[in-house]
C-alpha cells in the first residue's frame, strides 16, 4: 500500500511538472499565436504547420467550423483527427466521445487548481511613463495621445467635482472612476464610434471620449429637463444612443449576455462593427439575479458572493458568445474590491484571464493603469473580433482609488495607506502624463490651463444644470410602452385633475 | 308563368331553410378547424416570413422541433441563424433575447415552461420591461416571451404555477392569454410585431385542442388587438371572467346554468395587461354580478385586480360581492386525485355563479 502512495504521488509530481514546462495552465497567451505552443491535453505534442489555423487555447477549437457542425457531433470530433497525431512520446491512444477525439492515459492525474505561476500581465509603460525596451505597442499620434491624456485629466477633475457635489448634497449619488482613467480613454480611444458599448458603471470616461459633453454629464446628475434619461434614473446612469454608449442599468452583469445578443446581431447583419462589454471583478460572480443596492449597508457584502457562476450571466454571457462566435469584447477591470469584498473573497482562480480558456475564448491580462498597453490591447482584440469573428476577453489590472460610491467608506474595511500608494505611487494618469511630456508633446503651462478650464467649465455646468427645470409631470408617464395605454392615460389625467383641485398639496416649483 | 311560380317556391323553400344555411355558415368554416399548437406554428412561421428581423430562440426548438413542437418545421425552413437551440441557461438566452432586441431584431424566446422564467425574471423586468422607459426612449425592446404557464397534468409543484399575475403587475409588459386557436393565432401576430416586450403565457393542455376557424382567420394579415377582451358568450344575469384554460371552463358551467336559469356571460380576457376594464365594466352594469375565474394562486391574482377595479367603477351596480374562483393556495399536489382539487372545476363555477344569484347558500357556507 505505502509502495503504491509514493510511486503514484511521484507519478503525479512528473506529470504535474511535465505539464507546467510545456506550459499547460499558466502560459502567456499570444495574441498571435505563432508559436507551436500546446497544452498538455495534447500530451505535449507540437502542432504541425497545416493544422495551425486550428491552433488556439484549446486544441479542439470549433472558430473554424461551420454552424452546422454543431448537429452533426460526431462528424464534427472526426475533422479534429489530423492534428491529434500519433507520434508520441507516451502510450496516448484516443477516444471518441461527444464533443470530439482525446487521448486518454492510464495515470490518473488531477489537473492542479493552478499553475505554478500566474498569468503575466501585458505593459509597454514602466511605472514612471517611461517606454520599457522591445515592447510590442500600437503607436499613437500625437494628436490622439493628447485628446487621451486630456481626456483622463477631465474624467479625473469631473469625478472629484461631482464627488463633492454629493458632499455637498447638491446631488443625490456619485460614483468615482479614480485609478482607472486609462481603462477609461484608452480602451475608448482603440474602438471606432460604431463600435457598441454596454457599461457596468465605472466607465463614463468612454462616453467622455465619444464627445458626451460636461453639461450632459451634470444634467442627468441633476435628472434636470435636459436630461437624456428623462429624469429617471439615478446620478451616473447616463445612456446615449446617438454615441452607441447603452443606458446603465444598475443590476449587476446583466449586460454581458446582452452583450453577446446585440454581438450576434452584429454577425447577422455583416457590419464591421464589434460590442464591448465591460465588468468588473465582481460581476464575473454574478448570479443574475442578485442585484447591488447602493443603499444597503456595505457590511452585508463583508463576507463576499458566492462564487457560483455555473447558471449566471458572465457564464452565460461569455459561454453564448463563444458558441454563436460572437465579435464582443468581454472587457473586464479587477480592481481589487466589489465593494468591500476583497478579490481574494471573490474567486480562488488566478483572476479572471485564466476564466477566458474555460469557455474557448482569446484572453490577455494586461497592466490596466498603463494606458498604451491597454490602447494597444484593445486595438488587437478589436481587430480579431471584428475580423474573425470571435470574442475575446481582457482582464485589466487595476486599482478602485476611490469608495465603492458616495455610499462606501472603503477605509472602514482597507488600510488608508494602500489606498494613498495607488492614488500617488501608481497613479495612471500621472505615468501616461510622462510618456506624452517626454515626447515634447505636452507641458506644464497646457497641464495648468486644461485643469483650470476642466475645472472651471466644470463648476459652471453644476450651476447651469442645478437651476434647469425639472422635468415635466407628462414625462413620468411616456416611454413606458410605445404608446401610452388607456390606463395610463387614465391615470395621468386624474393627477391632473387632483393637483389642480389641490395646488397648496403640490409644490409649484414642477412643471406640468 | 310556371317558372315564376317555380321561382317563388323554390325562392320560399330556400328561405325556409335558409337560418340553418346561415347557421351552418356561421359554422361553416367550422368545416375548417385548427388545434392551438397549429395556429401558433402558422403565426410563427408567418410572421417569421414577412419580417427577416424576427427569429426564435429557446431550448429544443429547433432539432427537437419545439418541446411541444410548437416550432416545428421552422429549422428546416428558416435556418440554423433563425431558429436557435439554446443551452440550459434561462438567465443567459433571456439576456441575450434582450441584447438582441436593444439592437433592432425581433426575438421570439420560448420558456419551456414558464416556471423556468423565474431564473431569467431579472431579464424580463429589469432588462426588457424597465429600459424603454429608464433610457427615455432610447432603448425599446421588441421582444416576445412565450411559453407554456399554468398547471399541466401531473407535473408537480415546480411545473404548474400561474405567473399571469406576477408579469401583469409589472408596468412596462403586456402579457397576453391566449384561448382559442384565433386567440393564439392572432394574439401572437400582434406580440411579435409590437415594440414592447410582451410576455405570452400559452396553456400545454390547450395545445392540442382543436377550435373553428374563420377564413379571416387564415388570412396572414390577421391580428388581434392588444388590450382587448372577448365576449366568447353574451348572457345577462352574471358576468364570469377568465382566461386561458379556465375559458373553457366557464363556457362548460354556463351550459350548466342555462339549463337552471341562469344566463351567464363569459368575458375571455385575452388581455392581462393591458386589461380591458371597460368591456368588464360594461358587463358588470348589465348583469350586476361578477365571478373571475383563475388557475393561479388566489392571493394579489388575476381576480383581485378585477374586483378592485370594477369596484372603483361600477360599485353601485353590484347587487352580490364579487367572488373569485382561483386555484387552492398550496403548491401543486402531484397526485391526481389532489391535483384535480387543487384547481377550479366546472361546478366550482357553477355553484359559485349560484351564489352570486342567491340561489344557493349564502358566502359563508361555502363548499
Amino acid at each position: 500500500m505505502a509502495n503504491w502512495g509514493r510511486i503514484s504521488s511521484r507519478t503525479i509530481g512528473n506529470h504535474i511538472r511535465k505539464r507546467t514546462n510545456q506550459g499547460f495552465i499558466g502560459s502567456t497567451v499570444d495574441i498571435n499565436p505563432s508559436s507551436g505552443s500546446s497544452s498538455a491535453l495534447n500530451g505535449g505534442r507540437s502542432v504541425s504547420d497545416q493544422n495551425r489555423r486550428y491552433l488556439n487555447p484549446l486544441p479542439w477549437s470549433r472558430a473554424t467550423l461551420s454552424w452546422f457542425q454543431r448537429f452533426k457531433s460526431t462528424v464534427a470530433a472526426k475533422q479534429h483527427d489530423s492534428f491529434l497525431s500519433s507520434d508520441s512520446d507516451d502510450d496516448h491512444l484516443s477516444l471518441d466521445f461527444p464533443g470530439g477525439k482525446v487521448s486518454y492515459t492510464c495515470d490518473m492525474n488531477f489537473i492542479s487548481e493552478s499553475s505554478q505561476a500566474r498569468v503575466p500581465c501585458y505593459r509597454v509603460l514602466d511605472d514612471d511613463g517611461e517606454l520599457i525596451k522591445d515592447c510590442d505597442f500600437q503607436q499613437v499620434s500625437k494628436e490622439v495621445a493628447v485628446k487621451m491624456y486630456s481626456k483622463m485629466v477631465s474624467l479625473q477633475i469631473m469625478d472629484t467635482i461631482f464627488y463633492e457635489a454629493q458632499r455637498q448634497g447638491r446631488i443625490s449619488f456619485y460614483l468615482t472612476s479614480a485609478g482607472e482613467e486609462a481603462i477609461n480613454i484608452a480602451s475608448a480611444a482603440a474602438l471606432t464610434e460604431q463600435d457598441i458599448i454596454l457599461p457596468q458603471y465605472r466607465e463614463p470616461g468612454v462616453l467622455l471620449w465619444r464627445g458626451f459633453t460636461l453639461q450632459e454629464f451634470a444634467d442627468q446628475c441633476f435628472g434636470n429637463k435636459a436630461d437624456y434619461g428623462k429624469g429617471r434614473q439615478m446620478p451616473i446612469h447616463y445612456g446615449s444612443k446617438e454615441h452607441n454608449f447603452f443606458t446603465i442599468s444598475s443590476p449587476i452583469a446583466t449586460q454581458l449576455p446582452q452583450a453577446a445578443g446585440i454581438a450576434y446581431s452584429l454577425k447577422m447583419d455583416n457590419k464591421k462593427a464589434c460590442v464591448v462589454s465591460y465588468i468588473g471583478d465582481g460581476g464575473t460572480s454574478e448570479v443574475s439575479t442578485l442585484t447591488i443596492s447602493y443603499f444597503i449597508c456595505l457590511l452585508q457584502f463583508a463576507h463576499g458572493y458566492p462564487n457560483c457562476f455555473l447558471q449566471g450571466d458572465f457564464h452565460a454571457g461569455l459561454n453564448f458568445a463563444a458558441v454563436m462566435e460572437a465579435p464582443v469584447i468581454f472587457f473586464c477591470r479587477n480592481n481589487g474590491w466589489a465593494i468591500s469584498t476583497n478579490v481574494s473573497e471573490q474567486f480562488r482562480s488566478d483572476g479572471i484571464v485564466v476564466k477566458g480558456r474555460a469557455y474557448g475564448i482569446r484572453s490577455i491580462r494586461v497592466d490596466g493603469n498603463d494606458a498604451l498597453a491597454v490602447y494597444t490591447a484593445v486595438s488587437a482584440a478589436r481587430e480579431m473580433a471584428v475580423n474573425e469573428q470571435r470574442p475575446i476577453l481582457i482582464e485589466a489590472l487595476t486599482y478602485r482609488v476611490g469608495h465603492h460610491s458616495t455610499s462606501d467608506d472603503s477605509t472602514k474595511y482597507r488600510q488608508l495607506d494602500e489606498i494613498v500608494y495607488w492614488k500617488n505611487a501608481r497613479n495612471p494618469v500621472n505615468r501616461f502624463r510622462n510618456w506624452v511630456q517626454s515626447n515634447g508633446w505636452w507641458s506644464e503651462q497646457e497641464e495648468t490651463q486644461l485643469r483650470n478650464s476642466v475645472r472651471k467649465q466644470l463648476l459652471e455646468a453644476i450651476q447651469v444644470a442645478e437651476k434647469t427645470e425639472k422635468p415635466p409631470l407628462s414625462d413620468m408617464f411616456t416611454d413606458v410602452y410605445d404608446y401610452p395605454p388607456p390606463n395610463l392615460e387614465e391615470q395621468e389625467k386624474h393627477l391632473r385633475e387632483t393637483i389642480s383641485r389641490h395646488p397648496t398639496d403640490y409644490s409649484s416649483d414642477i412643471p406640468l | 308563368m310556371f317558372g315564376v311560380v317555380k321561382q317563388k317556391m323554390l325562392r320560399l323553400s330556400l328561405t325556409q331553410i335558409r337560418p340553418a344555411v346561415s347557421a351552418l355558415r356561421s359554422y361553416s368554416s367550422a368545416a375548417k378547424q385548427m388545434t392551438v399548437r397549429e395556429a401558433l406554428n402558422s403565426a410563427l412561421d408567418e410572421e417569421m416570413s414577412a419580417d427577416p428581423k424576427v427569429f426564435l430562440m429557446g431550448e429544443e426548438v429547433g432539432e427537437y422541433q419545439g418541446a411541444y413542437k410548437i416550432s416545428k418545421g421552422l429549422l428546416e425552413k428558416y435556418g440554423p441563424e433563425r431558429v436557435l437551440d439554446t443551452p440550459i441557461t434561462e438567465a443567459g438566452f433571456a439576456g441575450i433575447g434582450v441584447g438582441a432586441a436593444y439592437y433592432g431584431l425581433k426575438p421570439v424566446v420560448e420558456f419551456m415552461t414558464f416556471n423556468f422564467s423565474m431564473q431569467a425574471i431579472d431579464h424580463i423586468i429589469n432588462s426588457a420591461a424597465k429600459s424603454n422607459y429608464m433610457s427615455a426612449g432610447q432603448m425599446s425592446v421588441p421582444i416576445v416571451f412565450r411559453g407554456p404557464n399554468g398547471a399541466a397534468a401531473g407535473v408537480g409543484a415546480q411545473h404548474s404555477q400561474c405567473y399571469a399575475s406576477w408579469y401583469a403587475s409589472c408596468p412596462g409588459l403586456k402579457v397576453l392569454m391566449p384561448y382559442s386557436s384565433e386567440d393564439a393565432r392572432g394574439l401572437l401576430k400582434a406580440a411579435i410585431r409590437d415594440p414592447d416586450p410582451v410576455v405570452f403565457l400559452e396553456n400545454e393542455l390547450l395545445y392540442g385542442e382543436s377550435f373553428p376557424v374563420s377564413d379571416e382567420f387564415l388570412d396572414s394579415s390577421f391580428c388581434l388587438p392588444i388590450g382587448k377582451a372577448k365576449i366568447e358568450r353574451v348572457g345577462k344575469d352574471v358576468t364570469i371572467t377568465a382566461f386561458s384554460k379556465m375559458v373553457g371552463h366557464a363556457l362548460k358551467a354556463a351550459e350548466i346554468l342555462e339549463k337552471d336559469g341562469i344566463d351567464a356571460e363569459v368575458i375571455n380576457l385575452r388581455s392581462i395587461r393591458p386589461l380591458d376594464r371597460s368591456t368588464i365594466s360594461a358587463s358588470i352594469r348589465k348583469t350586476n354580478r361578477l365571478i373571475t375565474v383563475e388557475e393561479g394562486f388566489p392571493q394579489h391574482g388575476v381576480g383581485a385586480e378585477i374586483c378592485a377595479s370594477v369596484v372603483e367603477e361600477s360599485f353601485a351596480y353590484l347587487d352580490a360581492p364579487v367572488e373569485r374562483i382561483a386555484g387552492a393556495d398550496v403548491p401543486m399536489p402531484y397526485a391526481a386525485n389532489l391535483e384535480r382539487m387543487a384547481v377550479p372545476q366546472v361546478e366550482d363555477i357553477v355553484r359559485a355563479a349560484k351564489r352570486a344569484c342567491y340561489r344557493s347558500e349564502p358566502l359563508a357556507a361555502v363548499a
